[in-house]
């Protein structure tokens, strides 16, 4: 990737966007009056990054009765494959693509809640395997999700001052002298009325739920929030809430996000850059304008055609021809040639490579070669 | 055909009596849908769009009841209707799909199993003659391989494959009215995108009328005639969808439609409703809604009837936004 040229973009965007209101209730974290946005090195870099599911050790005679017949190859799930990502400190990532397309697991492996079949993950620059462990436990902390399901991912037998403060508790960041207060402020951060900290998970709303869940991740100070599908099971006007939230933490906390959703207006909304995702791949990345003014591959221009709009009424619904394969026998070639319109013999046989087709703007599609 | 519109409910109140107290899930909702129509009925969680729905159908069960009002289906009335008189209507003339297609499929039958006994319980006709119509409706809904899907499991599908089979079963007797309780939520858009063309089709070419319930108004949008906001068990508006999406009455839709990702500046603050769905339990005396409401005054303490300040349009409000209109329609 061209680093020079995005970070006289980001510079730009700097330049130009009004960094409004910080009535932080900042809590010991320094707010700058203009966090610089997208700069520097990559807060997290993911490098060839897969993730294989149902593999398992297979000994000389497991590979005996394969030959014979005997017992079958397990089947292999790719759910990502080969995967290049970074992000950069302050940056916003959008990660779209279809349920089974790989980007939860992606979201995981980022979080550092799955460890990646091959391929490596850096945080600032270092590799898990070159930490200390001290360094490491640190490390992880920077990065934090935020899960789809309000109701599933908080422990209900848990008052939410356990649920918020615990991490913080254990790993050293708050003694039990101030935990009321510091839970209070994350709270407090949230939007959560911080009177409610003796509460169970069950005597809230999802959308309060879901700032239970917020408030827990910036507890142990997070660089970065995953959110994966985070404001999916939320009402229409509680998804606005909860938007504004993250990205008041955006301007207050100057967080990352790799914002996971199959819901392109919300990542249009809040995203600097998009990455598209097909059956375990990139398909294309570039800046949120960029995806959305010029999609380049098929899939993003289908996916695109069909999100629903307020503007577009009485329409003719039509679809994209096909299922998404399964990712244990994913077609050859170019994962998307049997649903795609435009697909030649080569898309059969030959992976395109992800590839700059303008500043900032890469796609994997062999139709760019032809143009 | 009867000349009666397919659908007319009347002054609907279905409540839940609760150890808590009595719980107004729908309250006074009356619409009217006319044959080959889609009517969107919108409303966040705790609204009463599904009861409403659940309603139509005879499917509310204790602690819930219908405490009032007139539900007739092709000038038939519904409330009070014979069990045995009403399962002749249920998934022959009126059908439901489900939010979670596991609410319709036995996941210990085989689809082909489920499909026949459903065509077999409506019509007296051979198991290979059901077998065949099984086949047809599953290839209508895009189903691709249709014979290996009929010797499927459940759990052998995937969802949005699921959800078009539960949505098959609906269509095998091809009713007058089906009710769609947010059948695309859960799916990818390009899943959605088929459904909603196949329903549209059916809407188009049989005449089936549709009640589609969904908190997503984008999808109201493309795919709806009318739509019927719902706040609190009330219907806050109800218009033709045009009128209301472009030009809405209520401050409640206003805020809906405000709060869209898409009607904002990308990377602005989104405009937020503020505040939350109201806890049925203990609504306030007057207009659920004033609590959150920009335009509340004193009068939204008591409780505002359904006016017609626009032809067309209903509107349950004391400050409907009516003067922009009026000054649109002189001008």
């Amino acid at each position: 990737m061209n680093t020079t040229i995005q970070n006289a973009d980001a510079a730009h965007r700097h330049a130009s966007s009004d960094v409004t209101g910080h009535d932080a209730i900042a809590n010991g974290v320094d707010v700058e009056p203009n966090p610089p946005r997208a700069q520097g090195r990559p807060l997290i870099e993911l490098s060839g990054v897969s993730k294989r599911f149902g593999e398992r050790p297979v000994g000389a005679v497991g590979r005996t009765m394969q030959r014979l017949g005997l017992s079958k190859a397990p089947a292999i799930t790719r759910a990502v494959d080969h995967v290049d990502l970074a992000i950069r400190p302050g940056e916003v990532v959008g990660l779209v693509g279809e349920s089974g397309c790989g980007k939860s697991t992606l979201g995981r492996i980022a979080a550092g809640l799955m460890t990646p079949s091959a391929g490596e993950v850096r945080i600032n620059g270092l590799r898990a395997s070159e930490m200390s462990g001290t360094q490491a436990h640190a490390a992880r902390l920077k990065v934090q999700m935020i899960f789809q399901d309000p109701y599933s991912s908080l422990n209900p037998r848990l008052r939410v001052d356990e649920i918020v403060g615990e991490a913080a508790r254990i790993h050293g960041l708050v003694d039990r002298a101030n935990f009321d207060d510091y839970v209070c402020a994350q709270m407090q951060r949230a939007g959560l009325d911080p009177a409610l900290r003796h509460r169970y998970p069950h005597q809230f709303s999802g959308g309060q739920r879901q700032r239970i869940g917020i408030a827990r991740a910036l507890a142990v100070q997070p660089d970065m929030l995953v959110c994966d599908e985070a404001v999916a099971a939320l009402d229409v006007s509680i998804q606005a809430q909860i938007l504004n939230l993250f990205m008041d933490l955006r301007e207050e906390l100057n967080l990352t996000y790799l914002f996971i959703s199959h819901d392109l207006g919300v990542v249009e909304h809040v995203s600097d850059r998009v990455v598209i995702m097909y059956l375990g791949r990139v398909v294309e990345t570039a800046t949120v304008e960029e995806v959305f003014a010029r999609p380049n591959h098929p899939y993003t221009q289908a996916l695109l055609a069909e999100i629903p709009s307020l503007a577009s009424r009485h329409k003719t619904f039509t679809a994209i021809k096909g299922e998404i394969p399964s990712p244990i026998n994913p077609p050859s070639g170019c994962h998307f040639h049997p649903r795609c319109p435009h697909a030649m013999p080569r898309c059969k046989t030959e992976v395109p490579t992800l590839r700059g087709i303008a500043v900032n703007h890469l796609s994997a599609c062999h139709l760019n070669d032809i143009a | 055909m009867t000349s009666a519109p397919t659908l007319e409910v009347r002054n609907l109140r279905t409540h839940f009596h609760t150890r808590a107290g009595v719980l107004p899930a729908v309250d006074d909702v009356s619409f009217t849908l006319e044959r080959g129509r889609i009517l969107g009925l919108v409303g966040e969680s705790g609204s009463g769009k599904s009861v409403t729905g659940f309603s139509i159908m005879g499917l509310v069960d204790a602690p819930g009841r219908i405490v009032g009002g007139e539900i007739l289906f092709q000038g038939r009335e519904l409330v009070g209707m014979k069990p045995r008189e009403m399962r002749t209507l249920q998934g022959n003339r009126i059908a439901m799909i489900f939010q979670d297609p596991m609410m319709t499929l036995n996941p210990v039958l085989r689809v082909d199993a489920q499909m026949i006994e459903a065509v077999l319980a409506h019509t007296r006709v051979s198991r290979s003659v059901a077998r065949d119509r099984a086949r047809e409706t599953l290839g209508m809904m895009g189903i691709p391989s249709p014979d290996e899907r009929l010797l499927a499991y459940p759990h052998q599908l995937s969802g949005g494959m699921r959800q078009r089979v539960a949505i098959a079963i609906a269509l095998l007797h091809q009713p007058d009215l089906i009710i769609a309780d947010e059948p695309t939520t859960a799916l990818d858009v390009t899943i959605q995108a088929q459904i909603l063309s196949e329903v549209q089709k059916l809407a188009r070419q049989n005449g089936t009328a549709l009640i589609w319930i969904t908190h997503d108004l984008s999808v109201v949008a493309g795919l709806a005639d009318d739509v019927a906001v719902m706040y609190a068990g009330r219907i806050v508006e109800q218009g033709r969808v045009d009128d209301v999406l472009d030009r809405p009455l209520h401050p409640y839709t206003a805020g809906l439609i405000g709060s869209l990702p898409s009607n904002n500046k990308r990377g602005q603050r989104l405009r937020q409703i503020p505040g939350m769905t109201p806890n049925l339990l203990s609504l306030p005396e007057g207009c659920a809604f004033s609590a959150r409401c920009p335009r509340a005054s004193e009068i939204c303490g008591q409780r505002p009837d359904t006016t017609r300040p626009v032809p067309h349009r209903l509107v349950r409000c004391f400050h409907p936004a009516v003067d922009e209109i009026r000054r649109e329609v002189t001008a």
